[in-house]
């Protein structure tokens, strides 16, 4: 494998098979999923020997391409992934493969354009998660938004969907415009002190951002991940962009997108400006908390299951973002196993809805009640998702959810405390809905019709069945590919953190600090 | 008789010499065609392969520093640069017009001669290194543009176009040649060089009222032009009323040789007043992309919504030129190009959805049109995201390097106002695509045909927004080549 590109062929894979459907009529329906199919199982089984060749011992960055872009402006085409998006980019490559298979039949209209925007959108979101060049990611991170907005807006419920398009493009926009002159704001800091001008990553690291320039730069990113995430309270975007998306769209949505933002956390914000990461982390834990606690509180009220799951997400994105700030290896690891458990849950989740929708045509909880007599298979594992979801012991939101919560009490008492409220309320509005929608008698004689899961249905939710079972009872498999990162990342965050704090009474230390 | 003192140079000319030959040999040609309009696609070509020449007389021309009847005129690379980004917006323009002026049964002959002679003008400007020959250049684009706007003389709309553009115009020629005068008299020099001189040597004394009157009147004859805030008033009316391929001419062309002028005056005549000009020109560039921005979301017509958003523009290019770094200076060149290829592209688009009469201007016509004419689609939702400054495509580069230029100069409120309008713009644009993909039409616009030559225009638009998106490298190193003639 040395030498060989491997992390730009999965990338730009895709888009060969978004140009090869192209060239397929837009009648012939078959051909058209079957191609995309093709193409996003290809890009999967592509991406799987990266997980096998990864070598786990290091945090290094490795299979780097590294490549002149843009010369005079020291921007490169620089790949690489260490254990941290690498998990990531399985989880793209795993979900999105069962988003097409769970389109075959709910998306009637224009499928060729849809599976030409979902395949551009895998592009653009592994290139986000390998981009070790800031210009880069930049790109990546914006050029997703546009098949998004397309998925939603052209595919979305009739009723609202303009609207939760452009809410959505808009909200992403306007946080990523900030970091694009923090971004340029960082490039010409690091290049007046150290003489060396480049939008490099790994250049970056190195450098001690002077600490006054931190907390704006970090304010900037910060902004553009956490309405991303999104954190409370710039979450108002998700629940619309949510419920309006297609099943596909709110599965890459929930299960990759949002993880965009806590990745951009751990990637670029708290990792270049640590001394300003250590002084938001009671703002940004108290802003987590909320979200966990609100998150959940309204996802009880909600009469709408869809909604239900996107409010769950706002209180499940907490999690990720609390582990995160905790600093320390239970936390981080839990919350980057939870943005791995939020992808295969939610998405689960949102499938399961997907699936009643189609059959009814609504999503409201208030329709349903004792499905679990029509549709024996789907009970099943709508059960094991749901269970899923809480965090029962020996499925994956158990492993990510004990970790973060011992991660925070490590770090203060209290955040543990309220987190772990969380916790509870998420057990009672699942179950809650659980109950209504699947037990009782059937009030609805519509429901009595249902016909349970078909061999496509079972082939797309088998996979997430299994994912929920092996990450829960075999966490070992992905937790050693991500440890030495996620050690190497809190020791450096620490380090350069105590450094900063040492030199800041001296103002002569810290001009010192600059010129290195 | 001996012409020796006067340094005749006709090479460093030939680009314009070329055009402007071109268009008078299209006026005769004129003369013996037939005399219906449908006959006469070939004095297009004509005009094509006079550019087309032109441009390739324009290429020798970098690198080199020769300057030309008595230091009137210069041919560097700025000047080269600049003759290609307006020889291209000629060849596209003229691309566009083929089936256009067929449609809109417009007086071909002078049409494509008017294009060649306002091109001519517009080289002049970006060349001239005497305020008299940038004028001469000046009044050359306009008085051609004056005509172009109003050729559409059944439609009134047309008529007031030009009616309006030509007395505002008015005013503003005379506000710069009196800017001129006033600068002759505080400094005894037309010339840009003598004028400099003339400033670093006297430093702080030379700063008479008279000078700064002077180069406020300079100022606002330029912004007038470029269409800053608060000179922009006719915009919108002129550009919706003037014929699509013009609009398309005047916001891309008009507004570059503008910019090509204030350039060279202001960086290489008055440079020691950088200090003083830096401040009005960051309430200038935040009022214009700010107006430009939020007037534009109010729009229901194209050539409106376009025209104002072409305001918006020229306010993020001020950012750079606030800036007033080499890096700023290069990433207006830069953008400028891009600017060219997306909005005569997004023009494009108009003129091939449009029918005769401008039907089809209301952007609620454009309903539905994304899955009906998918590749013109595609092709407008590139142009409307890249004015947007989505990656990876030239809108993108142009604004990254503009607002690198304004955080480089420490100018960060200007780039954060700059990115958080190109925000807001991301809105009115979007729009057009929302109709586009997401609605059905109320009617339906059938029957269009598209003329080959258009097609070829849309094309060479699309490489164009794309190219400069992704490898920007080499126009880049181009554009800083260019200006290292300046500064």
């Amino acid at each position: 494998m040395e030498g060989f590109p491997i992390l730009t062929v999965v990338t730009f894979f895709p888009i060969v098979g978004a140009v090869i459907l192209l060239f397929i009529d837009k009648e012939n329906h078959p051909a058209l999923r079957t191609v995309a199919l093709m193409f996003s199982l290809g890009e999967f089984i592509l991406s799987l020997p990266l997980f096998f060749l990864f070598e786990n011992s290091t945090h290094q960055m490795q299979f780097q391409e590294v490549l002149p872009w843009i010369e005079s402006y020291g921007i490169t085409y620089h790949l690489g992934i260490d254990g941290i998006s690498l998990l990531l980019v399985l989880l793209t490559t795993f979900l999105t493969v069962l988003c097409v298979l769970s389109a075959f039949s709910a998306i009637q209209t224009r499928v060729k354009e849809f599976m030409i925007s979902f395949l551009f959108l895998e592009t653009g979101m592994v290139g986000a998660l390998v981009a070790l060049d800031l210009v880069l990611f930049y790109i990546f991170w914006e050029v997703m938004l546009i098949p998004m907005y397309l998925l939603i807006g052209v595919w979305g419920d009739p009723r609202r969907r303009i609207y939760a398009a452009v809410k959505f493009f808009l909200y992403t926009m306007a946080g990523s415009v900030l970091m694009m002159v923090a971004i340029l704001a960082l490039y010409f800091i690091h290049g007046k002190a150290t003489g060396n001008y480049t939008f490099d990553l790994l250049e970056l690291y190195k450098f001690g951002v002077p600490l006054g320039a931190q907390y704006w730069l970090f304010g900037a990113f910060a902004l553009a991940f956490a309405i991303k995430v999104p954190m409370f309270p710039f979450h108002t975007w998700l629940p619309d962009a949510h419920t309006e998306a297609p099943t596909a769209g709110s599965v890459i949505l929930a299960g990759v997108l949002l993880k965009m933002g806590t990745y951009g956390f751990i990637r670029f914000a708290i990792p270049l400006f640590p001394s300003a990461a250590m002084r938001f982390l009671p703002l940004v834990c108290a802003l987590a908390l909320v979200g966990i606690i609100y998150g959940a509180l309204v996802s009880m009220m909600q009469d709408d299951l869809k909604r239900l799951v996107a409010f769950s997400s706002v209180s499940h994105l907490g999690y990720v973002m609390l582990g995160m700030f905790a600093l320390n290896m239970q936390g981080v690891q839990g919350s980057v196993y939870q943005m791995l458990n939020h992808g295969i849950s939610t998405g689960s989740l949102f499938l399961i809805v997907g699936i009643i929708y189609e059959r009814r045509h609504t999503r409201m909880i208030a329709d349903f009640g004792g499905l679990s007599k029509v549709m024996p298979v789907y009970a099943a594992i709508f059960m094991i998702v749901t269970l899923s979801s809480i965090g029962l012991p020996g499925t994956n939101g158990f492993v990510g959810e004990f970790l973060i919560l011992l991660g925070a009490f490590k770090a203060k008492t209290i955040y543990g405390v309220l987190g772990a409220t969380g916790v509870v309320l998420g057990a009672a509005y699942m179950l809650w809905m659980f109950q209504r929608v699947m037990f009782g008698q059937i009030r609805n004689p519509e429901n009595l019709k249902l016909k349970d899961l078909n061999p496509r249905e079972i082939a797309y939710m088998v996979p997430m069945v299994i994912m929920i079972f092996l990450m829960g009872i075999y966490p070992r498999l992905f937790f050693q590919k991500m440890d030495a990162t996620v050690d190497h990342f809190i020791k450096d965050v620490k380090s350069r953190y105590e450094a900063t704090v040492d030199q800041a009474p001296s103002k002569a230390l810290l001009a010192g600090e600059m010129k290195r | 008789m001996d012409l020796s003192g006067l340094q005749i140079n006709f090479r460093i000319i030939m680009p314009e010499i070329i055009l402007a030959a071109f268009g008078m040999l299209v006026l005769l040609v004129s003369v013996f065609s037939s005399s219906r309009e449908e006959g006469k696609d070939h004095l297009g070509y004509i005009s094509l392969f006079g550019v087309i020449l032109a441009l390739g007389f324009s290429l020798p021309l970098f690198g080199k520093a020769q300057s030309g009847f008595n230091g009137m005129i210069t041919a560097d690379s700025f000047a080269a640069f600049f003759k290609l980004v307006f020889g291209l917006i000629c060849l596209l323009t003229i691309l566009i017009s083929v089936g256009y002026t067929k449609q809109e049964d417009i007086p071909m002959g002078e049409y494509y001669a008017l294009v060649l002679f306002s091109t001519t003008g517009m080289m002049l400007m970006a060349a001239g290194t005497n305020l008299l020959t940038i004028f001469l250049g000046l009044e050359t684009m306009s008085i051609s543009i004056y005509v172009l706007a109003g050729i559409l003389r059944r439609d009134p709309r047309s008529v007031e176009s030009a009616m309006k553009y030509f007395i505002l115009g008015a005013f503003a020629t005379g506000f710069f040649l009196y800017g001129a005068a006033l600068l002759y008299g505080s400094t005894g020099s037309f010339g840009l060089k003598e004028i400099a001189s003339y400033l670093s040597t006297r430093g702080t004394e030379a700063r008479s009222p008279m000078l700064i009157i002077g180069i406020a009147l300079l100022t606002i004859g330029f912004g007038f032009k470029i269409a800053t805030v608060p000179f922009h008033m006719w915009t919108p009316d002129v550009y919706e009323g003037a014929p699509t391929s013009i609009t398309a001419f005047m916001a891309t062309g008009v507004k570059a040789a503008a910019f090509a002028g204030l350039i060279r005056v202001f960086f290489s005549a008055l440079g020691p007043f950088q200090p003083d000009w830096t401040a009005i020109m960051w309430l200038l560039s935040v009022a214009t992309m700010t107006l430009g921005n939020i007037v534009a979301v109010s729009q229901s017509n194209i050539k409106r919504m376009l025209a104002y958003s072409s305001i918006a523009h020229a306010g993020y290019i001020l950012v750079a030129f606030t800036a007033g770094n080499a890096l700023g200076t290069s990433s207006i060149l830069f953008y400028l190009l891009a600017y060219a290829f997306m909005n005569i592209g997004a023009f494009t688009v108009v003129i091939l959805l449009g029918k005769k009469g401008e039907e089809n201007t209301l952007i609620a016509d454009y309903a539905g049109i994304g899955f009906k004419y998918p590749l013109l689609a595609a092709a407008m939702t590139i142009f409307m995201l890249s004015m947007a400054g989505i990656p990876p495509l030239a809108g993108f580069m142009g604004k990254f390097y503009i607002f690198s230029a304004a955080v480089k100069a420490k100018f960060y409120w200007l780039a954060v106002i700059g990115v958080l309008n190109s925000a807001l713009s991301v809105y009115y644009y979007l729009r057009v695509t929302v109709l586009m993909y997401f609605r059905e039409s109320e009617r339906e616009i059938t029957g269009l045909t598209f003329s080959p030559a258009a097609v070829v225009g849309v094309t060479i638009a699309v490489a164009g927004v794309i190219y400069l998106g992704i490898f920007p490298s080499a126009v880049l190193a181009l554009a800083r080549a260019s200006i290292g003639a300046l500064m």
